[in-house]
C-alpha cells in the first residue's frame, strides 16, 4: 500500500509532466480530501474552479492567496482549495475582499460569487469597488438563475433559456425587466487600465487565460480586475447534455465573450 | 511606564476617534449617520492626506480610512481587515445599526474581533437623531445569532474614551465582536477628558486570522458560515456558549454605590445612570436608603455583581430612556437565580422612551413611588 501511495519522487514528477501535455493537470492547490467536490453533476462551477486552480498553480500564488466566496452555490467551494478561505453572503464578499486587501496589500485576494450576489443584492459593492479601482480580482459565475435556492429568475435570466420557477412563462421582459450585462455595465463606469472580461465554461483553456490575466493584473497592482464566467446549470435548467450546450450557445448571443483592458 | 496625561475639552465623538487611535486601530470603515458622523470625520483628519497618511502612535503603521457606499460595506470591509490581522473599526447609529447587523452576525459566527462604536438615535425606525437607549436589544442581541458579543455602555465622555480603548483589547483577546454603546448626547456633548496614552500592559496585539501561516507545509484555514448538518452547527454554538460563559467572568463589569444599607436599588445604564447617580446622592442626603447599580457591560451582564446588588433588597427601580430594553436583559439574569431573596424583589420601572432623563425627574419619581 505505502509503496503505491508514495512513489519515488522523480517518477511522480515525470508522471505529472506527462499528463500535463495531454490532459489539464489536477491543480496542486486543490484540497484533495474535499474531493469529489460538492457541486451537482454537470455544474459549471467545478470547471471555473479547476481553471482558477491551474491559474493559481501557474502563477505560484497558493500561499499568498485568499479565496473569498459568497452565499449560493459558490459557498460549496469553502474547502475546495488548500488556500485560506472564508465565506459571507449577498455579495458582501467584495467588501470583505477589499477590506482584506487594504490591510494586506501583498495578498492576492479573490472574490468569487454568483450573478445574484454580484448583480442584484450586492450590486452596489461591485459598482463602487470598480469606481474606487480596488486592487482585487472578482470572479462572477453567471448561470442565469438562482441555483442554490432552486432555480428562480436572476437578474441575468434571458428570454431564450428554459423557464425559471419564478418566471414559469419565461422572462417576459415587458413584465420582468431586461437581463443585466455585468461586464458591459462595468465598462461604462470603469477606470482606465481595468481588466474586464467575460468567458464561458465550454472553452476552459480560454477561461483559464482570462483568470490568469485577471490575477496577474492584481499582482501588478494595476487595480480592479473582473471576470464573468458564463456557466451551466443543467439541474435547474432541467436540460440534458445537448440542451445544456445549446442553452449556453444561446446565452452567448446575449452575453458575448470578450476581454478588454479599459 | 506611566500613562501620559493629555487634558482637553472635546466633543464626545471626537474623543471616541482619539480613543481608537490610542488603542492602536489602523483601519476605519464608515458611512455617515447622525449622531455618529464626527467619529468618521475626526478619523479622516487623524489619517490626513491618504497619499501620505499619518502613522499609528502604537503600531507605527500608516492609518487608513474608507467612506463606504453603505453600512454593509463598512461592516464587511472591517471584517476583511480583521481577518488580515489589523485593528479595524466602524461607527453607526439607528437604521445604520440595523444594516450593519448583517456584518455583526457574520463576525459573531466567525469570532471576528470587530469593534463598532454605536451612537444611539431616538425612537423607532428613522425617528429622532438625538438620543435614547432604544438600540440596546439590537446591539446586544441583533442579527441571527445568540448574542456572543461584548457591549460596553459608558456613562460619560471619559468612560467613552477609556472603554473604547478597552473594546479593542477585549475584542482581540477573546475574539468577540465588541461594541461601545453611546448615544446622541454622549456623542454630541463637549466635556473635559484626559486623552491619556494606553497602558502598554493592557495592549493586545492583533494577529492575522487568514494567511497567518506562511510556512512551507502550510495547512489552509478554511472558514465558513454555512453548514448543512444540524449537529455540526449545534456543536459550534455549544462551544461558543461555553467559551462565552467562561470569558464573561473576566469581561463583565459593573459599578455600585451605597448597596450596604440600601432598601431599594436604582438600576440604569449609560448616560441615564449619570443622572441616576446624581439623584441617588441627593436622595441619600434626605436620609433615603437607596442604592445604585449599573452594568458597564450590557453583554455579558456581571451576574455576581447584579445578585449582590439585588439580594435581600425590597425593590429595584429600572430607569431607562426605552421601554424596558435594559430591564429585559437584567430580569432574564435574575430569573436564572434560584435564590428567593433575589426572585422576590419587587420591580418598579421609570421608562421614558426617547426622552432625556434628569436627576430631578428621578428624585421626583422616587419621592412619589418609593416609600
Amino acid at each position: 500500500m505505502s509503496a503505491r501511495r508514495r512513489p519515488p519522487k522523480n517518477k511522480s514528477s515525470q508522471k505529472n509532466s506527462a499528463s500535463n501535455s495531454v490532459l489539464p493537470s489536477f491543480p496542486k492547490c486543490y484540497k484533495k480530501n474535499s474531493k469529489p467536490h460538492k457541486f451537482c453533476p454537470g455544474c459549471g462551477h467545478p470547471i471555473v474552479l479547476k481553471m482558477l486552480g491551474q491559474a493559481i498553480d501557474e502563477l505560484k500564488i497558493q500561499n499568498k492567496s485568499v479565496f473569498l466566496i459568497d452565499i449560493g452555490c459558490s459557498l460549496l467551494a469553502w474547502d475546495f482549495y488548500n488556500i485560506d478561505t472564508t465565506q459571507t453572503h449577498h455579495g458582501r464578499t467584495i467588501p470583505v475582499a477589499l477590506g482584506f486587501k487594504r490591510a494586506n496589500p501583498e495578498a492576492v485576494v479573490i472574490a468569487y460569487l454568483g450573478d445574484g450576489g454580484a448583480y442584484s443584492i450586492g450590486m452596489q459593492h461591485l459598482v463602487h469597488a470598480t469606481l474606487r479601482n480596488e486592487n482585487i480580482t472578482t470572479i462572477v459565475v453567471n448561470n442565469m438563475n438562482y441555483g442554490m435556492t432552486g432555480g428562480q429568475m436572476a437578474p441575468t435570466t434571458i428570454t431564450e433559456q428554459p423557464p425559471t420557477t419564478t418566471a414559469p412563462f419565461g422572462r417576459k421582459e415587458k413584465y420582468l425587466g431586461t437581463p443585466l450585462k455585468g461586464p458591459e455595465m462595468l465598462e461604462k463606469i470603469g477606470v482606465p487600465g481595468q481588466y474586464i472580461a467575460r468567458m464561458s465554461v465550454d472553452v476552459p483553456p480560454q477561461l483559464k487565460l482570462t483568470l490568469k490575466k485577471a490575477l496577474q493584473h492584481q499582482m501588478d497592482k494595476k487595480g480592479f480586475s473582473f471576470v464573468e464566467a458564463l456557466s451551466y446549470c443543467p439541474n435547474n435548467w432541467k436540460t440534458n447534455a445537448a440542451e445544456t450546450i445549446a442553452t449556453l450557445q444561446k446565452a452567448k448571443q446575449e452575453f458575448p465573450t470578450y476581454e478588454k483592458e479599459l | 511606564m506611566p500613562q501620559k496625561e493629555n487634558r482637553q475639552f472635546l466633543q464626545g465623538n471626537v474623543v471616541a476617534a482619539h480613543a481608537a487611535l490610542a488603542a492602536g486601530a489602523t483601519h476605519f470603515y464608515g458611512y455617515p449617520i447622525t449622531p455618529s458622523s464626527e467619529i468618521l470625520e475626526t478619523w479622516v483628519n487623524l489619517v490626513g492626506d491618504p497619499a501620505k497618511p499619518n502613522k499609528s502612535p502604537v503600531t507605527k503603521e500608516p492609518l487608513q480610512y474608507l467612506q463606504c457606499e453603505d453600512e454593509m460595506t463598512s461592516g464587511f470591509a472591517m471584517i476583511g481587515s480583521c481577518l488580515a490581522g489589523k485593528k479595524a473599526f466602524t461607527t453607526t447609529a439607528g437604521p445604520g445599526n440595523i444594516l450593519m447587523q448583517d456584518a455583526f452576525s457574520a463576525a459573531e459566527a466567525l469570532r471576528i474581533p470587530t469593534v463598532a462604536l454605536i451612537m444611539q438615535r431616538g425612537g423607532l425606525s428613522t425617528s429622532t437623531v438625538i438620543y435614547s437607549q432604544e438600540e440596546v436589544t439590537l446591539t446586544c442581541l441583533g442579527g441571527n445569532g445568540e448574542g456572543f458579543r461584548v457591549v460596553y455602555s459608558p456613562h460619560n465622555i471619559q468612560e467613552l474614551y477609556d472603554y473604547t480603548i478597552k473594546a479593542f483589547n477585549t475584542a482581540w483577546k477573546y475574539r468577540y465582536p465588541t461594541f461601545v454603546l453611546g448615544d446622541g448626547y454622549q456623542g454630541k456633548m463637549h466635556g473635559e477628558v484626559n486623552l491619556h496614552t494606553m497602558d502598554p500592559k493592557s495592549y493586545v496585539k492583533p494577529k492575522p486570522i487568514l494567511l497567518s501561516n506562511k510556512g512551507k507545509n502550510k495547512k489552509s484555514v478554511n472558514l465558513r458560515n454555512c453548514y448543512d448538518q444540524e449537529e455540526e452547527i449545534y456543536e459550534i454554538i455549544e462551544k461558543y456558549r461555553k467559551d462565552f460563559a467562561r470569558d464573561s467572568k473576566k469581561i463583565a463589569e459593573s459599578e455600585s454605590l451605597f448597596l450596604d444599607d440600601a432598601e431599594s436599588v436604582i438600576i440604569s445604564h449609560g448616560i441615564v445612570s449619570t443622572a441616576a447617580k446624581e439623584a441617588v446622592g441627593r436622595l441619600r442626603k434626605h436620609g433615603q436608603k437607596i442604592g445604585f447599580w449599573r452594568p458597564i457591560t450590557l453583554r455579558p451582564i456581571d451576574l455576581p455583581g447584579l445578585l449582590k446588588a439585588v439580594k435581600g433588597k425590597k425593590e429595584i427601580i429600572y430607569i431607562e430612556s426605552a421601554l424596558g430594553q435594559l430591564s429585559r436583559l437584567i430580569n432574564d439574569e435574575l430569573m436564572s437565580s434560584n435564590d428567593n431573596r433575589v426572585r422576590n424583589v419587587r420591580i418598579k420601572t421609570m421608562f421614558k422612551p426617547a426622552l432625556g432623563i434628569s436627576p430631578r425627574d428621578i428624585t421626583d419619581f422616587i419621592s412619589k413611588n418609593v416609600s
